[in-house]
């Protein structure tokens, strides 16, 4: 039921959409129409370049993703590690993630060149901080009479990381997961604002540059499309550790 | 014969930002093999920090523990912790949380696993192996956190408030339970406590400590007069009210 109202909900403001623009009551020039952004889908398709663009952006989405996540929960695993480490970087840590990192973009464009790699690394700029704080966090608020249990039978720290807080923070992680996707996409489009030559944030730049207002509804839409796909994968990555955890 | 635990002269002063807390002082006692030795004190007068000391997680500030006439120095295999609530951990069948201790030792073999199993098998767990901690009551769980604790095999049990995270009547239940099998396996324990009937239901003896900077008291031999001593069984002796006022007297505990 609730699904079923969702896709309705879905196609009933596409429907509107449509009819309102070619009634004039909304100007379609720059809201745009569904059917003048499936003409432009056709079009980037038919110049060739529509997977182009697509395919770039998704790609620097999904390295800087997994970057950020990896080295997310290394850093978290390394600050748990060394009290020293944690208390030496909490406050650079609370500076950072309150500091908006789009406003280092031109740093990293000065200091690596514009191109793909400063994308990804301001899509990393963005998610980093983040993951670290939420893994970091899943490890202090995990029960230290769990740790304690692991201690008592012996247990050397390594195995306190392998047996409890990893595990235990699990559902941290997949948290991070879940706001990196969002993060990632942020990183990547403003990055491509800045320096890119293609990818769909080229495209928005582009299109509003040069008043096509059609190419930065189309990717607007395309990137919904995507961003949802990727936010599904992530689910299924949940469940997919949540059933093999539980097989074996 | 030499004792399974000894206690000498033992002394411990934690460090905190107000200055030097003194929580233990010239605890001296002995466990010995095949007894069941209740600690009961105020809250905070350093009882579960005896029990870390003993487990080898702490080290004391003065004096020495033995575990069979070894000096305790760091967690060692001789001692079996269990912590106020059962501490399964979620993501683990129940066969699997079992075996988290000879894991983490390092001794996981195909017969440990067989061992384990026939262990579940005798204390009506073995339907339950593959299922998770969530679907199991209280008293199965607090059973299964016995059975972590017993494969590991070791030579003295640590209950630290083992049960008070239980509500009443579960727990005079799985006291019963846990008790009964402690006594099959044969497994001397320290029961650390502020409940004065549960430390006498289940002692031969009792060490009353005092506040802070905890010291022993006193310490009660409990005789009870009951046809089979079980700690529900042991809280219809006669002299069961006796120990109590006793010890109550003894605690001096205002509100």
């Amino acid at each position: 039921m609730v699904r079923t109202t969702q896709i309705l909900f879905l196609v009933v403001m596409f429907a509107l959409w449509e009819i309102l623009a070619r009634m004039g009551v909304i100007d379609s020039f720059i809201t745009s129409q569904p059917s003048r952004i499936i003409s432009t889908i056709q079009n980037l398709y038919a110049q060739g370049v529509l997977f182009l663009h697509i395919g770039i952006t998704c790609l620097e989405t999904i390295i800087g993703f997994l970057l950020g996540t990896m080295l997310g929960v290394l850093i978290a695993i390394a600050l748990w590690w060394s009290k020293f480490l944690s208390q030496v970087s909490e406050p650079y840590l609370v500076v950072l993630n309150s500091l908006p990192k789009i406003a280092l973009g031109p740093v990293f464009i000065v200091r690596i060149g514009a191109g793909p790699v400063a994308i990804i690394v301001m899509t990393l700029a963005i998610s980093l901080i983040v993951t670290i704080l939420e893994v970091l966090n899943g490890f202090v608020n995990t029960d230290p009479d769990k740790i304690k249990l692991v201690e008592s039978f012996g247990g050397t720290k390594y195995q306190v990381l392998t047996k409890v807080l990893l595990p235990a923070s699990f559902p941290n992680i997949i948290n991070a997961l879940k706001v990196n996707v969002g993060l990632s996409w942020v990183g990547v489009i403003v990055g491509e604002f800045l320096v890119s030559r293609a990818g769909l944030g080229y495209l928005i730049v582009y299109g509003g540059q040069v008043f096509k207002l059609d190419l930065v509804m189309t990717s607007v839409v395309i990137l919904g499309i995507a961003a949802t796909i990727m936010y599904q994968g992530v689910i299924y990555f949940e469940q997919f550790v949540l059933r093999k955890s539980r097989l074996r | 014969m030499q004792p399974i635990v000894e206690v000498r002269n033992v002394g411990m002063t934690y460090q905190s930002p107000d200055g030097e807390i003194h929580a233990l002082r010239n605890i001296d006692f002995m466990v010995h093999d095949g007894e069941f030795v209740s600690i009961v004190g105020p809250s905070g007068c350093g009882k579960s920090t005896l029990l870390s000391l003993i487990s080898g997680l702490l080290t004391p500030t003065t004096g020495q523990i033995f575990l069979h006439g070894e000096q305790v120095t760091g967690p060692s295999k001789k001692a079996g912790y269990m912590l106020q609530k059962d501490h399964l951990f979620e993501w683990r069948t129940i066969l699997q949380n079992v075996l988290l201790g000879v894991e983490i030792q390092r001794s996981l073999t195909p017969q440990i696993k067989e061992k384990a199993k026939s262990f579940l098998e005798t204390y009506g767990l073995y339907e339950f192996r593959d299922k998770y901690p969530t679907q199991l009551s209280g008293g199965m769980r607090q059973r299964a956190a016995l059975i972590r604790t017993l494969m590991t095999d070791p030579e003295i049990l640590l209950l630290d408030e083992a049960f008070s995270a239980l509500d009443y009547q579960t727990r005079l239940a799985v006291t019963d339970d846990i008790y009964a099998i402690i006594k099959k396996e044969r497994k001397t324990a320290i029961l650390v406590t502020h409940d004065i009937s549960e430390a006498i239901s289940m002692a031969d003896r009792v060490i009353v400590l005092s506040h802070r900077p905890g010291v022993i008291k006193k310490i009660y031999h409990i005789s009870l007069t009951c046809p089979k001593r079980t700690p529900l069984c042991s809280r219809e002796a006669p002299e069961f009210r006796h120990y109590f006022q006793e010890i109550w007297k003894e605690l001096d505990i205002h509100v």
